[in-house]
């Protein structure tokens, strides 16, 4: 009967078992007993199967290189004697068990003395005695429940860069209460009609206005004059000088009617516009916590590594690796330098950094390149160019993506040009007009005109809609860096894909065979041979094998070429199993020499393993939506071009595709695009990429779990949000639109407006109404077309 | 009518104190995570005393 792991909730049989539970692995087991002796079994009370899958594997050497007392200072933020304060990124945060269970180590481990999580962040911050464990025993305690810590060569550079902005909450909260103080002392201004009635009293309230909208104007309201400054020595009218514009005629106004006795000003409507923009502003730069977007390559390499020195084990910071050092990689260790192999057994795993399905063995003496990952066993090398200089990480030095993105101005900033352009030709001739009539109105005219067409509509309809659309992106797990990147989408005509790891999905391959039918004894030699590789072809087509249930027989004879694949000898037959150049040196007639794994048999050929790519569901459906909207569609491959007639399927035979790209080739290529005046979008999801990422208009990175390393980029989409990706692309153009629809609705309230102000009759009453009714309205509005429009594309989660 | 300016100036007093509250929050970092607390609270604590006492003393040094 199928069962879930009582721990992780993988699928898994009824074989591990303890107390009723069964588990898909020892790793869970252990996770569970460990849990169960402390008595903390409440972790499995709280959500179900909360834990994450063990999958058995925990390498206690993996982290030897936090013994060094260097990386431990790069690390701890204080320490005492007893006490040592540190935080990690714990990425597989996602419930409310993993925040008891962290908050709750001190129960598995005394020298624990408090922890505290933040959800959002996915932070841990852990105050423990570093005389009863030490920094690698706490990294392996929280590695061995589950919770691995992301450790890297940047050290705990982002923690400074995640500073919460507290400067603008301490100004929203200082114009909230500024405006609320002064909306109710003008109360009786609306109220009463003739001055009289109050007496003194009313001096009291308007100076009492004027002390509290103080704060407001040189407090609350400084960014925007800081803001509109800036632009106009630069020559530039950005929409914060009308609005900034608007703040000083309301005050001086304001301050004016105040001293001489004649009215109330509108200070309250000042100090009511400011407080929405400043939300509106908050509202749009609340971006997601827990996401990075400007990862380099020092948030792909491990802090430390291990360097052999007259054979003793030594552990070092990686920065500290000079040329000619030698290293020790493990299993699954990232190489972290360009490095000459001194030993055999590398079958090194580039993916991530050209983009190639599988992994190449590499001879003794060939060159490694940093950001491959050894799945053999451990090796040493060499190293020849410290990690700072390495083939990839040279890629971030290029003078070409060192220039900024050239970011077009939003279009918002002409618009509220045009406006100011037409707000003072009206304040103009309707003050011509009442210089005509009665010269006594000029001044109040004019300055009502700048008060009521404040262009903060504008911006509160922009801020707002533009914060809602991001919220609604991020529901469809698609999470843009900032509000710009909207307005970048807009312009795009041309999309560029990667595909492994983009178009495929990384962790799933699938085989297929070709060939005459294996007869059953042919199938047990193959498995029989297989088994005994560990090269990840050899364990595919061994996993493919073990599905039909055969017995190994034993192999008598086996030898390995580097590159090439395997001769052995088993149950009296010869058996070739290697590529198709293996087979023909060998005197095989192979009939179609392609890639992939092919056997022969007694010097017979029999077939061919295809490795298969599995391409990610709805992939093909979305790129003929997309073409059928009009986007160009381009394929940037670092891999071989044997899929090359499956993409043609998927992709259509009109699209260009290249292969065999590396990331300088895809950079220029974007480069090329654009030089042409194209818009492009990359979407990809390697270090291979991240130059074309960084280069293009819009980079979008593909990842399957968000946690992982993603290079810089201005999205992050998950891997099962591709297939909706033109919807995503609609949705976030649908911005404008809405925008364009409110902006409509503020232009009739400004026309109302006008119609008081022009005719030098605003009173303070009607800014008063006009203004918090302009401004709800915008943001209810807002927020609800941006709701109807998500729920219109019809995405399922 | 001259007691409406006593009683405007505690009002605005008061106010003012929540004001100042709601800096002080801001500056010790209540306002940084928004979720972690809304969730621990409903841990049920069988070691309360040991705890509590913990946690006062990190958030004294924070």
């Amino acid at each position: 009967m199928q069962q879930h792991c009582y721990h992780c909730g993988t699928d898994c049989d009824e074989s591990i078992k303890v107390e009723e539970k069964f588990f898909c692995c020892d790793g869970c087991k252990m996770v569970f007993q460990l849990l169960d002796e402390n008595g903390m079994c409440q972790y499995y009370d709280l959500s179900e199967m909360p834990g994450m899958s063990a999958k058995g594997v925990f390498a206690s050497e993996k982290y030897n290189y936090l013994d060094s007392i260097a990386i431990q200072d790069q690390l701890i933020q204080f320490k005492l004697d007893d006490q040592a304060h540190v935080v990690f990124y714990l990425p597989q945060i996602h419930c409310v068990s993993c925040v008891w269970l962290l908050e709750n180590l001190h129960k598995i481990n005394p020298g624990v003395i408090h922890s505290q999580t933040h959800f959002e962040k996915k932070e841990i911050k852990i105050v423990y005695n570093p005389t009863k464990i030490s920094l690698k025993e706490l990294v392996q305690l929280l590695a061995f429940v589950g919770y691995e810590p992301m450790i890297h060569l940047g050290g705990n550079d982002w923690l400074k860069k995640k500073k919460v902005n507290k400067q603008q909450l301490f100004k929203i909260g200082v114009a909230g209460f500024c405006f609320s103080n002064i909306m109710m002392l003008s109360f009786p201004d609306y109220l009463s009609t003739s001055v009289g009635d109050l007496g003194n009293l009313r001096h009291f309230f308007v100076y009492l206005n004027l002390l509290l909208s103080l704060p407001v104007l040189f407090f609350s309201a400084s960014g925007f004059f800081v803001s509109a400054y800036t632009g106009l020595r630069q020559k530039w009218l950005n929409i914060d000088a009308p609005i900034a514009l608007a703040i000083l005629v309301t005050f001086g106004r304001s301050v004016y009617e105040i001293l001489t006795h004649t009215g109330g000003g509108y200070l309250d409507s000042m100090s009511g516009i400011v407080f929405f923009m400043l939300v509106g502003r908050w509202f749009q730069d609340k971006s997601y916590d827990s996401f990075s977007f400007d990862r380099d390559y020092t948030s792909f390499f491990p802090l430390g590594v291990t360097v052999l020195q007259d054979e003793k084990e030594i552990n070092k910071p990686l920065s500290a690796i000079e040329k000619g050092e030698t290293l020790l990689i493990r299993t699954d260790e990232i190489v972290a330098a360009d490095a000459v192999l001194l030993t055999d057994g590398a079958l090194i795993d580039y993916s991530f950094v050209t983009g190639e399905n599988a992994p190449i063995e590499v001879a003794k003496g060939a060159t490694v390149f940093a950001g491959g990952i050894q799945k053999g066993r451990a090796i040493q090398v060499q190293v020849v160019k410290p990690v700072g200089q390495s083939y990839i990480t040279e890629l971030w030095n290029s003078p070409l993506l060192n220039a900024d993105k050239n970011i077009d101005k939003s279009f918002v900033h002409p618009w509220s040009q045009y406006f100011t352009y037409i707000l003072f030709s009206i304040a103009f001739f309707s003050g011509l007009y009442w210089w005509v009539v009665n010269s006594n109105n000029i001044l109040p005219a004019v300055t009502s005109v700048l008060i009521v067409a404040c262009p903060c509509s504008l911006l509160l309809t922009v801020t707002f809609t533009y914060g809602n659309v991001l919220r609604h992106l991020g529901k469809f797990k698609m999470y843009c860096k900032n509000s710009s990147v909207l307005e970048a989408i807009e312009k795009i005509d041309t999309i560029v894909f990667d595909k492994t790891g983009t178009l495929t999905n990384h962790e799933d391959t699938h085989l297929e065979y070709e060939g005459a039918k294996l007869t059953t004894n042919q199938a047990t030699a193959i498995y029989s041979v297989t088994r005994e590789s560990l090269h990840p072809l050899s364990q595919l087509i061994t996993s493919y094998f073990n599905k039909q249930g055969l017995v190994h027989h034993k192999v008598d004879s086996i030898e390995n070429y580097i590159g090439k694949g395997t001769f052995a000898v088993c149950d009296g037959s010869t058996i070739l199993i290697g590529s198709a150049s293996l087979l023909i040196a060998n005197g095989v007639d192979v009939p179609n020499a392609t890639a992939g794994v092919f056997i022969a048999i007694d010097k017979q050929y029999i077939g061919v393993f295809k490795i298969n790519h599995v391409y990610r569901q709805g992939v093909s459906e979305m790129v003929n939506r997309l073409k059928l909207k009009g986007f160009q569609i381009h394929l940037l491959s670092g891999d071989h071009p044997t899929e090359k007639n499956n993409l043609v399927g998927i992709l259509g035979s009109d699209t260009p595709m290249l292969f065999e790209q590396n990331p300088n080739d895809k950079l220029n290529y974007i480069q090329a695009l654009q030089s042409k005046g194209q818009k492009v979008m990359m979407v990809g999801d390697g270090l291979n990429d991240a130059g074309a990422l960084k280069k293009c208009d819009v980079g979008i990175a593909v990842t399957d779990q968000t946690h992982l390393f993603t290079p810089a980029s201005d999205a992050i989409l998950e891997g099962n949000g591709i297939r909706n990706l033109d919807q995503l692309l609609d949705y976030a153009k649908k911005g404008k639109t809405i925008i364009i629809i409110i902006f409509v609705l503020s232009i009739i309230y400004n026309l109302v407006g006008m119609y008081f102000a022009t005719r030098a009759q605003l009173s303070p009453m009607v800014a008063a109404i006009l203004m918090p009714i302009s401004s709800i309205s915008i943001v209810s509005l807002s927020a609800l077309l941006s709701y109807v429009y998500s729920r219109s594309l019809g995405i399922k989660n | 009518m001259s007691v409406l300016i006593l009683l405007i100036i505690v009002s605005v007093l008061v106010a003012g104190g929540f004001l100042i509250a709601f800096l002080w929050s801001v500056k010790s970092g209540q306002m940084d995570d928004d979720y972690t607390p809304s969730v621990r609270m409903l841990f049920d604590d069988e070691l309360k005393s040991n705890r509590s006492s913990t946690h006062s003393d990190s958030t004294n040094k924070s």
